[in-house]
């Protein structure tokens, strides 16, 4: 569709007539300031207005608990003049060009990107249409459309006292040409962006009605439980058919190469089938694969030289002649994501057609896979999207909704395909283990003159977007790391690749490099003051004066934490900076740690620069979010591998944090009018090395190695 | 066939007796509020009231249930304390994601139609149960004290 031909009039449009907008986003120039890749951009479809004035968002990105479905609204709404309250909120359809992420390329929702990328184009898309709105009711007075405004859903020409409601003027607004160039309101114009505004979705969520994929019901839908090969590349062997079937409510066993799935009437029959079922497996190559030999091929492989991802002077040289040199190795272990959905997905393929119920980040690229299994066409596969009972990057990936593609072959009707959260853990595709080899040489008075870094393990881009690759560099492994926030003088840092072994999957992981890389600088950075007898704040500053909104958050966090005061016995604070999304967040975590090494965060000060502000009460929730998320992480999380299986099992061994275990959490926001920046993910990152650090100045016991565990217990 | 009263209403259901109530109420009777979440009683997200007493469903056959009083999400609201907690969860905007919360408000609701001044250390007690990845613990605290009029110090 070309620009020009955006606008398109449907009478039997699903919203019962009435204008239908596509809209013309704009180009990479007019958004440069907040863009960092070039992906093309194609017309785009996000908002329908019907005869009744309903306004009907069609949400590129998904609702996975980070507020898009609120604030995503508000911008459309801040240009439309709608009340944002009544905008429906519709999941889009599968589409990698209508629907695609402008910063990423494709339909995607994850790397924090949802205001970065839609700021201007959904406010454009709003403006666009209260125009041409305005601009049919003025033709229908026979007035200049300049002496009518929008209010509230409704034209109003002020001289005469005239009204529409946008209702009334959809089929008018239909006939006339797109406008090239709107304007956009200044945001001191702005009446809703900026202000705290309450979800959208909230009510689905407290009443039961709010729908998630698993809650898909199809007429004669069945119910499949999945258990797959537990070691890692391990063929299904045997299994006893006959006992799965006597298990009243089971109606089928399906066998794949290196899994098993029992179909029944209810999901609590296909458990008991499977469990009847007793599947045996083959164990095949890594059958002897533990958590030593995957550790020992990272530390072999940081020994070597990797591609160079930055080089400023020559730090080997300067490390070499400095007065002190420090080293440090950091290791940060495997993660699952353990949302609190389940994965899950309910497939019904026919001879002419797929659908598919899922929630997913990634409809575009999960379309494709289905396609690539079946041999369907793309208009032959449906992806209805839900909202994600979490997402943190394990619904980047449609490893599930393949599985329950590979078992729908088998099945006739709908079925539904739940992975017992013993599956869902066992089987993730997991955040990499990383292996990091930092080295700094500091003058006389303790300050560092060189930083040498290298960064040691899977590459999730090599993979998922290979493309990204440049140089040999993987530029997410290398994230916060090759651009760390501290000028010093001279600085190397490279990458090496080191994969663990065929069938140990990694992907996406909240704040996935900056994650990784903050909290190795973080700790490091920490190190170096300890050494030197420095104030961990003030001697992060010294190396910020280039850094003026980091260096503020820095001490924001500080004085809202009372930075410097005394505390009791067996307690410390830990400060951190993380820089990553576009924003700035700077954390002071307040621990405790008891006489038997038990750790307690108790109160957690978090300053954050995101830029321009859209819904800053969800920005304040992804803080909070991010916080707890990190500290689960970092005080528990870790995946661990014995003779090719994961050990871990369910809550009860992947332990997160609980209420009883949460700090208390303070942020404080503050006003910017720089770009907006992302805040799904910054959160996380920055809390672990706070933590960690905070761990230190309680104990003098320095955290190298995640998870905190009982580490502190041998202080 | 096992006779429930779920919501007030009388459900004949034909599963086997150890049947959890959670699939009972999710795949027979399609009432899918009440969530699955790990299937041992450690998350919490398949809470429900029997008898007015929080319950994990996930490991409750139906059997433990017939002639007592089951409440699910769906009706708590028609509560005194499941209505105030659903007013303060509104309120405070406490859900992000929303998977865990069904079982949230289960829970709190039960605290609060216990102990209806609950203290800090009533809250951990009665929620700690209650898993939820995307952190939403310091907003159900600040709710449940909302719901109580009791004053949030913020601790």
């Amino acid at each position: 569709m070309r620009r020009r031909d955006f606008l398109k009039v449907s009478a039997s449009a699903a919203v019962g007539g009435g204008l239908l907008l596509g809209f013309g986003l704009p180009v990479r120039s007019e958004v440069r300031d907040t863009l960092t890749t070039n992906a093309p951009f194609a017309p785009n479809a996000f908002l329908r207005i019907d005869r009744a004035g309903k306004v009907i968002f069609v949400s590129p990105l998904i609702e996975m608990g980070q507020g898009t479905y609120t604030s995503l609204p508000m911008l459309i709404a801040e240009e439309l003049e709608v009340d944002v309250d009544k905008v429906a909120v519709e999941h889009a359809p599968a589409d990698d060009k209508v629907y695609a992420n402008p910063l990423i390329g494709i339909q995607m929702t994850g790397a924090s990107t949802a205001i970065r990328a839609m700021y201007v184009p959904l406010r454009r898309a709003g403006a666009t249409a209260r125009v041409m709105l305005v601009a049919a009711a003025a033709q229908r007075w026979k007035v200049d459309p300049a002496t009518c405004r929008a209010e509230n859903g409704v034209v109003v020409h002020a001289a005469t006292g005239r009204r529409l409601g946008y209702g009334a003027l959809v089929d008018a607004a239909a006939k006339l040409p797109v406008p090239e160039k709107v304007a956009l309101k200044e945001p001191a114009a702005f009446r809703l962006v900026g202000k705290a505004h309450r979800r959208l979705d909230t009510s689905g969520k407290v009443n039961g009605s709010a729908r998630f994929g698993i809650d898909t019901r199809l007429p004669g839908m069945k119910f499949a439980v999945l258990a797959q090969s537990p070691v890692f590349g391990g063929k299904l062997a045997s299994i006893d058919e006959a006992k799965a079937k006597a298990v009243p409510g089971v109606t089928q066993v399906v066998r794949l190469d290196d899994a098993v799935a029992v179909v029944a009437n209810h999901t609590w029959a296909a458990k008991q089938g499977l469990a009847a079922a007793a599947p045996q497996w083959d164990a095949g190559p890594n059958a002897k694969v533990s958590m030593t030999d995957i550790v020992g091929q990272l530390a072999r492989a940081a020994e070597k030289p990797g591609a160079v991802a930055r080089n400023d002077g020559d730090a080997a040289r300067a490390i070499a002649g400095a007065a002190k040199r420090i080293d440090a190795v950091y290791e940060q272990p495997f993660l699952a994501h353990a949302t609190m959905e389940p994965m899950n997905c309910t497939v019904h393929l026919t001879t002419d057609g797929c659908d598919i119920w899922v929630g997913t980040q990634v409809p575009g690229l999960t379309q494709a896979a289905v396609m690539k299994l079946t041999g369907l066409k793309r208009e032959q596969v449906r992806i209805h999207n839900h909202l994600l009972g979490g997402g943190f990057g394990r619904r980047l990936e449609f490893d599930g909704t393949v599985r329950a593609v590979q078992i729908a072959q088998h099945v006739r009707g709908p079925v539904q395909v739940i992975w017992p959260r013993e599956e869902d853990i066992q089987h993730d595709m997991y955040r990499p283990y990383y292996y990091d080899r930092v080295t700094a040489g500091v003058d006389a008075q303790g300050k560092a003159v060189a930083w040498s870094h290298r960064i040691t393990g899977a590459s999730i881009v090599a993979r998922y977007i290979p493309a990204s690759i440049k140089n040999g560099v993987d530029p997410d492994a290398v994230e916060s790391s090759a651009n760390l926030p501290y000028g010093f003088p001279d600085i190397h840092v490279d990458w090496v690749r080191q994969e663990p072994p065929s069938g140990i999957q990694t992907t996406w992981w909240r704040g996935v490099g900056v994650t990784r890389g903050t909290f190795v600088v973080e700790s490091f950075v920490d190190e170096l003051a300890a050494s030197a007898k420095h104030d961990p704040l003030a001697y992060r500053i010294a190396f910020l004066d280039k850094n003026p909104r980091a260096r503020a958050v820095l001490q924001l966090a500080a004085e809202r934490s009372g930075w410097g005061k005394p505390l009791p016995a067996g307690q410390g604070r830990g400060i951190a900076l993380c820089t990553g999304f576009g924003s700035f967040i700077g954390q002071v975590v307040q621990v405790s740690v008891g006489k038997d090494g038990a750790v307690s965060p108790v109160h957690v000060w978090c300053a954050v620069d995101c830029g321009l502000q859209v819904n800053p009460d969800t920005i304040r929730a992804q803080m909070e979010s991010g916080i707890i998320f990190g500290l689960s992480a970092a005080l528990f999380g870790e995946i661990t591998i014995k003779d090719g299986r994961v050990e871990q099992t369910n809550f009860g061994d992947y332990r997160v944090l609980r209420i009883s275990e949460a700090p208390r959490i303070d942020v404080h926001l503050v006003n910017s009018t720089e770009a907006p920046g992302g805040i799904g993910e910054p959160g996380t990152s920055c809390v672990m090395p706070a933590l960690t650090n905070a761990i230190f100045a309680a104990t003098g016991r320095r955290i190298r190695k995640l998870p905190v565990g009982d580490q502190a217990r041998a202080a | 066939m096992i006779r429930l009263n779920v919501n007030g209403k009388p459900r004949d259901v034909d599963v086997a007796d150890d049947t959890p109530l959670l699939w009972t109420l999710r795949d027979v009777l399609n009432m899918t509020g009440t969530k699955f979440g790990c299937g041992q009683g450690l998350c919490g997200a398949c809470t429900i009231h029997i008898d007015g007493q929080p319950a994990r469903s996930c490991i409750t056959p139906v059997s433990a249930a017939g002639g007592k009083r089951i409440t699910t999400i769906e009706a708590v609201g028609a509560t005194a304390a499941g209505k105030k907690i659903q007013a303060a969860w509104l309120a405070l905007d406490v859900p992000q994601c929303g998977y865990c919360q069904s079982g949230q408000i289960m829970s709190a609701a039960a605290l609060l139609a216990a102990t209806p001044k609950p203290s800090d250390s009533d809250i951990d007690t009665a929620m700690a149960g209650n898993l939820c990845r995307c952190g939403t613990y310091p907003r159900i605290r600040a709710a449940i004290k909302k719901a109580a009029g009791v004053t949030d110090t913020g601790a």
